[in-house]
This record gives structure tokens, sequence and C-alpha cells, in this order.
């Protein structure tokens, strides 16, 4: 069974209609990349992934499960975590702190605990900080740690909102253009860091992309969107090499 | 036929608060800021009304123009001091106390030079009581006034909107401020047309509500102010009809709860509309639901 | 590094717990010696329940990120309530720590219950619905007090909205609310000591809130919404949490308030507007989000106008002043930059001048 199924997906705006007959199929541990012109609705299709926006048809089927319909942070429960295109930090909180907000609902002890310092609280503090530590050692930020995430220069808040939604430990992650605003270098490190979660933590990984070169490098599998209906879909060579993809990308 | 007069107030109370809900409704809509100052602009306009009557002599349609005057110049001045510095910070709560800080500020200095004791105000409204139905309902002047210019001015704010190019402008600051510059309107001038607009409205508010309730004294627009926000958010804000209908609705509630229900607790019971509408329907009557772009 | 970040907030932390013993002693001992005039000393209590509710509002504004002008209604609440059963059960629990105990809980528990039932409707929207609202909550938690009369005798009690005849009292029975007139005769139990030690609990529990799971979330929440959902914190859960607190502690505050005055009144000039603006001004200038912040500048403007009688007219104009420079000096994006500036020349400077020492 694919790790992530969906079938039919359509949502309206007013009149517009953003994303139409929208289907896609991500096997497990693959890195798929979605992409297509702007305004083609890569971002819509990733809001209604993570009910941001609710379909007005379809269905979505995380492991089998059908997850239209469910809140936000019950689909980051179910599995799915995400980054933004405009990054979305908690910006006057610490590296480390956003982190461990990531692993929120991994770690658990009351707001009693917590306030009248309980032993559970000394103990689950250590250990979220034990593996938020870890898992900012993995991205190189592990010397950040006590920097506020505002501080931070731009190609390390990526890999933050990276790492952050890791904490979440989900199933599938969704990568909304990482590598917008990074300079050549940056990109092909990004690249590395990518392929690198997906083969250290067996990651699913769907992204957005405008990167040719990112896309063609790193990822297995392409859908292209093009005014918000498929165009093309299948493995990265063939479909980058399809006329269709070519036209809309270059226009007539 | 007390029912009657008791609607007819209402309706007249509410028309002020339509008018003074323009200013709350319009520069919500564009600046997306809750402007707390707006109140104590119409009790800036009353005592500039005051002054010029008794002070300088000045005849009332003249006294109310040079109100107008004065408060639209106040409208931008504040805005541009101390609200435009804060429209790009990176909390919304800044603007928020700043607005708070210089309604603050407004009060004391009206505390300072008047003093805190209530003076009464010489109507300015020339026109005759209207008696009705052989004596039994009588509506006064002030009243009719009231009703006539909440009327022209929803007409005229509306063609104004509608038909003119820095009403245009106005919609499109709204709708995506970062676009309508791209498109080359001047956002922040379209913004200061706007508070511009909203105090001299609140000007107008200020003579017809102490023409009303013939009393003044410093904190006597901060809470027909707060009212008037209820007012917005009621017919829901952005919405310049929702205004109409929200301040028209929300007069007739005070006067009835007055009448009916009890005095001391008309506050209460327009309040507590607010608390029902913001569980019932945040986006009040009229108002659209917004989705926050990700 | 955890660790050393770990002390860094535990040391920050004891430094504002130990500035607000210290500055108990200093008062005790300048008390003790004669050197505070009675006037002053009738502010301390009031200033401790102050300084409780900038510490609590605090909580709102800099944590949660949403303003609050409904704070004197909350602390209106406390006070009723509280006052209501301490006059009540002022001859059947004799022992007064015990009776204030209880005062305090059920001040902060009806507080509390207050701002969870304006914060459900309220929190889920966004915007600056939150401020208005709870301006309207303390003007509704006004009238209700001014018109609200309540007798006992022994048939139980009486309620009334119109006076206190109408109550239907026995001989013997007693007026407890009297509308306008307030609560008289509430036992005089707050001291200065059980202000500070008040005080002190509060920090324990903001202060810890705030470094903890839940407070991590809530400022998550404050810092970027959408994100936080992202990675499944609950909003409404967290938000209402940190509102719902925050609203106890002013009920916390009005209790220590009504135990220290032979009479208890709801006037505009105690529980109104102006009391919510005053603790905001001491927010402001203290800091937003910066509780020691809160205290010190909670002390500086109760203080200060009492010793500088002839700046008593102005008072109020300064709050004015301070709030408004206060938020375009810290908020404007251009301040930001400009200050940044000068603090990076003036760190500049000061290296030069350290290297060329050494």
């Amino acid at each position: 069974m694919a790790l992530l199924e969906v079938n039919n997906l359509g949502i309206s705006f007013g009149g517009l209609r953003a994303v139409n007959e929208f289907h896609l199929k991500i096997e497990k541990g693959r890195l798929y990349g979605l992409i297509g012109p702007n305004g083609a609705g890569k971002t819509t299709v990733f809001n209604l992934l993570t009910g941001v926006y609710k379909p007005n048809e379809g269905v979505i089927l995380l492991d089998g499960n059908n997850i239209v319909g469910r809140k936000t942070i019950d689909i980051n429960k179910e599995g799915i975590a995400r980054t933004f295109q405009n990054i979305r930090l908690f910006k006057d909180l610490t590296v480390l702190e956003n982190v461990k907000v990531g692993l929120h609902n991994h770690y658990k002890y009351s707001t009693l605990e917590g306030i009248f310092r309980l032993p559970k609280y000394f103990k689950v503090e250590k250990a979220m900080d034990e593996k938020a530590m870890e898992l900012l050692a993995v991205f190189d930020l592990d010397k950040e740690a006590d920097t506020l995430a505002a501080n931070l220069p731009y190609g390390k808040q990526r890999k933050l909102e990276i790492t952050r939604a890791l904490a979440t430990e989900p199933k599938l992650l969704l990568l909304d253009e990482p590598a917008a605003g990074m300079n050549p270098n940056e990109t092909k490190e990004l690249m590395e860091t990518i392929r690198f979660v997906r083969d250290e933590f067996h990651m699913t990984i769907l992204l957005i992309e405008h990167d040719m070169k990112l896309v063609s490098g790193i990822c297995e599998e392409l859908t292209v969107l093009n005014f918000g209906e498929v165009l093309s879909e299948g493995n990265t060579s063939d479909v980058l090499n399809d006329p269709e993809v070519i036209k809309a990308y270059l226009g007539e | 036929m007390s029912f009657i007069s008791y609607l007819v107030n209402g309706i007249s109370l509410g028309s002020v608060y339509a008018i003074i809900a323009l200013g709350y409704t319009m520069v919500y809509g564009i600046a997306k800021m809750l402007n707390f100052a707006h109140g104590d602009v119409i009790m800036a306009g009353a005592y500039v009304v005051m002054v010029a009557i008794s002070g300088a002599g000045l005849p009332p349609l003249a006294a109310v123009l040079v109100a107008v005057v004065f408060c639209t110049i106040l409208g931008v001045v504040i805005e541009s001091v101390a609200y435009r510095p804060l429209l790009n910070a990176a909390s919304s709560l800044a603007v928020l106390i700043t607005a708070i800080g210089v309604s603050y500020l407004l009060q004391n200095i009206a505390l300072l030079i008047f003093g805190a004791n209530t003076k009464s105000f010489s109507s300015v409204v020339p026109v005759p009581a209207l008696v009705l139905a052989g004596g039994r309902l009588t509506i006064a002047g002030e009243t009719i006034v009231t009703i006539f210019s909440c009327i022209v001015i929803m007409i005229g704010l509306s063609l104004f909107i509608k038909k003119s190019k820095a009403g245009q402008a106005m919609l499109a600051v709204s709708e995506d401020k970062g676009a309508a510059q791209l498109m080359g309107i001047n956002v922040n001038g379209t913004i200061a047309l706007t508070f511009a607009i909203g105090s001299a409205l609140a000007a107008i508010a200020g003579v017809l509500l102490c023409s009303a309730y013939p009393s003044l004294n410093p904190y006597t627009g901060a809470m027909p102010g707060i009212k008037a926000f209820v007012a917005a958010v009621f017919g829901g804000i952005g919405s310049i009809p929702g205004a109409l209908i929200g301040g028209i609705l929300l007069g007739i509630i005070e006067i009835f709860g007055k009448a009916y229900i009890s005095s001391q607790m008309a506050d209460a019971i327009v309040f507590g509309v607010l608390i029902i509408v913001l569980i019932v329907k945040p986006t009040g009557i009229l108002g659209k639901n917004i989705q926050e772009k990700v | 590094m955890t660790m050393k970040k770990m002390s860094k907030t535990t040391k920050s932390n004891m430094i504002t717990y130990l500035m607000v013993i210290v500055i108990f002693l200093v008062v005790e001992i300048l008390v003790f010696t004669g050197n505070v005039s009675s006037l002053l000393q009738g502010l301390l209590v009031p200033l401790c329940a102050y300084i409780i509710l900038a510490v609590s509002l605090n909580l709102t504004v800099g944590i949660l990120g949403e303003l609050s002008l409904g704070h004197a209604g909350f602390m209106c609440v406390g006070a009723f309530t509280s006052a209501f059963f301490s006059k009540c059960t002022v001859d059947t629990i004799t022992a007064s720590g015990l009776r204030y105990f209880l005062a305090l809980l059920i001040g902060a528990a009806a507080a509390g219950i207050c701002g969870i039932l304006i914060g459900i409707p309220v929190l889920r929207l966004k915007g600056d619905y939150l401020a208005i609202v709870t301006l309207a909550f303390g003007e509704i938690i006004k009238n209700i007090v001014n018109i609200l009369f309540i007798g006992r005798d022994s048939n139980g009690f009486h309620f009334s909205t119109k006076d206190s005849l109408s109550l239907g009292l026995e001989d013997g029975g007693k007026v407890i609310v009297n509308g306008p007139q307030g609560i008289t005769g509430t036992p005089k139990d707050s001291t200065f000591f059980i202000g500070v030690v008040l005080i002190l609990v509060t920090l324990f529990i903001v202060l810890n809130l705030i470094h903890s799971r839940s407070g991590r979330a809530i400022m998550a929440i404050r810092d970027n919404r959408i994100a936080a959902e992202s990675v499944g914190i609950n909003i409404t859960k967290y938000k209402l949490m940190a509102f719902s607190i925050s609203a106890s502690l002013a009920g916390v505050a009005g209790v220590i308030y009504a135990h220290n005055l032979a009479t208890l009144t709801a006037q505009p000039k105690n529980f109104g507007y102006n009391m919510s603006i005053m603790i905001l001004v001491f927010v402001v200038l203290g800091g937003i989000g910066n509780m020691r912040g809160s205290i010190i500048a909670a002390i500086i403007l109760t203080l200060l106008p009492e010793l500088l009688r002839s700046l008593s007219d102005y008072r109020m104009l300064i709050y004015a002043v301070v709030l408004i420079v206060m938020m375009l000096f810290n908020w404007s994006p251009k301040a930001i930059e400009w200050r940044g500036k000068y603090s990076s020349k003036f760190r500049r400077k000061n290296k030069k001048s350290t290297k060329e020492a050494a």
C-alpha cells in the first residue's frame, strides 16, 4: 500500500478552480517532487494535505486512513509535517526551544507538573533536550542551540524548519520550496541534507520546488501541476522530457 | 406611542453610532488596526464646536466646519506620528497599545485645558421639533437632523468609494496592500486619506451626539466610541452597510434596554450583544470570512 | 550548552525572587525605623496587588501575545467574591489565616472561571477582539456589582437588583452586598507580608509556566500560530490556559485589595478601564514579556506620584506619553534599525577601547 494516496482532489475559491481532479501516489521512502509554473496550485495542494483548507471533494489516504476534514493538528498527529514557503519559525524562541515545540506531542508532562517542578518535569525536559540536541546535531545546528531563531542566517532558518518538522516524528514530510532564496552552494548542501534525511530517518518526502537542478538531482518521481491539474507524472527523467511539460514551462 | 418614540430615539442614537462606526470600519479595513482613539476625536470635535461658538462667536454651521477641519487634521497627524511607524511592526499589539496611549493622551489634554467638569453643550441644530399624532409623539429636531445626516453620509461615502479613483484605491489597499503598491497606488497616502475621512465623520458625530445629549466632558467620546466599535463588529467589520445596520440595531437595543429592562444595565446589555455576536457569528451580519494566506 | 542555558534562566528567575525579598526587607526596616510616612505605608498592600496584576497582565500580553483591557474586571470579580465569602464566614471561620486562604482560592477560581467563559468564544478569533471584549467584560462586571444587593437572614440568602429594602430581610438579617455602597466590614486580613508572599507565589507560577512544555507551546502560538498548528499544538487549549491563569491571578490581586479596605465599592477608578490602562502602562514600561520589569515599573509608577505630589495633575498625561513613546521606540521597525546601528557602533567602540587597553 502506498503511504500517501490522493484521488480526485479539488477546491474552488469563489469562482476560481484552484485545484481540480488532483491525484498523487507516493510509496514509502520515496523522494517525490511536485513542480509546476507559478500559480499552478502547488502550495494549495500542501494546504489541502495538511488541513489548512478543506477540499470540496476528493480523498486523501495516509497509510490507508482518509484524513480529509481533519484539523491541521490532528493531521500532524497522524503523521504529516511540513515547512513553509515563507519561513515560519517561532522567532522569539531559541533554536533549541523551536525543536522542543516540535517534540511537544511525544514528550509529555502536565502543566501542573511543570509549574510545581515535580520529578517528571526534570526527567522529561532532560529527555527532550537530549532528543532535540541530537536532531540539531544532524543538521549542524547544535552550536546555535541557544540563539534566537530570528537571528539565524537564512539558510539555517530553512534547516531549522525542517528539524522542527522532523521532531514531530512524521511519516511524510512536506517541504515547500526549501531552496527558495538560497545560493547555488547552499542549494547543493540542502540537496544533500534532504537526501540524508530520507536515508537516515527512512522518511518519505514530498517537495515543491522551482529549482530544476534540485528537482532533477534528488527527486525520483515527479508530478507536474499546471492550472490546478496534473499535467504529467512518473519518473523524473521521463517527466522532464515530456513535450507537454516543456511547453508549459517554456511557454509557446 | 412610547414604543414608537423609543424606536425613533433608538434609530437616532444608532445613526450616531453608525457614523462613528464608519470611521472604525474603514480604518480597520485598510490599516487592519483598531483605532482606539477614534472616540476621543469625537470629543475633540465637540470641544472645538463649543469653543468656536461660545468663545469665538462663530455661527453654528461655521463652527461645525471648523471642527471638521480640525478633526481631519488631528486624524492625519495621529496617523502619521503614532501609527504609521508601527504599520509594519512585528507585533500587531504594538499599534493597538499605541492607539490606547493616544486615546488617553487626548483625554488628558482635554482634561488639562477644559477641566473635568461637565460643560453644557448648546445644540447647534436649528430644525424645530416635529409634532405628530396630535401631540402624542414629538420628534426632536436633533433626531431628524441626525438620521438625515446619517443617510446622506452613507450614500455619499458609498458613491465616493464606488465612483472615485481614491475610493477605488481604498478598496485595493484593503484587499492587498502589497499588490496595491505594485499597481502604483500610494498606500500611505490612501491610509492617511482614510483617517482623514474617518476623523471628519467623527467631528460630525461629535456635534450630533452632543446636540442630542447636551453635555460634554473629556470622557464623552470614549464610551460612544467603544459602542460604535461594537456596532461595527455587529454589522461586520470592514463593511460600510454593515456599519449602518450594526449602528442602528445597537442604538435601538440600547434605548429599548434602558426603557424596558434597566437603565443602569444599558451598557452591560450593549456589551452583552458584542459577546453574543462573537459567539454566534464572529464575522458580523454582513462580514466576509477571510482566509489567512499560508 | 543546554545545561548552561537552563542555569541561565534559573539564575534570572532567582534574581527576580531575590529582588522582591530584598525590597520587602528594606521596606520593613524603613518602616521599623520610622522612615516611612503613614501615607506610603497605606500604599504598600495596594502596591502588592498592582504588582500581581502587572505580572498577570504581562502573562497575557507578553507571553500569550493578546491584549486584555479587562484585568481590572477580573480583579473586581476576585475582590467581591472573596469579600463576600469572608464577610459571611467571619463568625464561623475564626482562624483568619484559614479564612484568608479559602478567600484566595475562591477569588482566584471565580476570576479564572470568568476568564474561561470569555476566552472560549473570543480566543478562537483572530484579531484584536480580546481587547475589546475584555474591556466590555470589565464594564459589565462593574455594572452588575453596582445593582446587586444580597442579604442574609435565618431563611438564607436573599437577592435583589433594586435596593436593600426589597431584599425583604427579617429582623436581625444583615445586608452583605449593598449595591453601589458595596461591601462594608470585610475583615482587614491583608498585610504587606502576605502581599509579598503572594507576589512570590505569582512569580513562581508564571515563571515556571513560561519555562515549561506548556509555556513553550503558548509562546509558539504567539510567535506563529500557523506554524504552531502545523506541529500539532492545540491552539485553543493553550491560549485558554494562559488567559485563565492570568485572570485568576488578577483575581488574587483583587482578594488582597478587598481585604485591605473597610468598604469595598466598584468605581471607575479602582475597577474601571483606567485601572486596566494603568496596569498596561506598568507592563509596557517594564518591558513586554519581562516580569521583573513589570514589578519595577509598578513600584516606580505607584510611588513616584506620591513622592512628587506636584506631578499628580499630570500623572495620567505622563502615562499616556509613556505608552506612546515606549511603543514607538521598542516596536517601530525604523527605531529598531536605528538602535541596532547605534548599539553595534557602541559595541565596536567598546571592543576597540578594550583592545587598546590590552
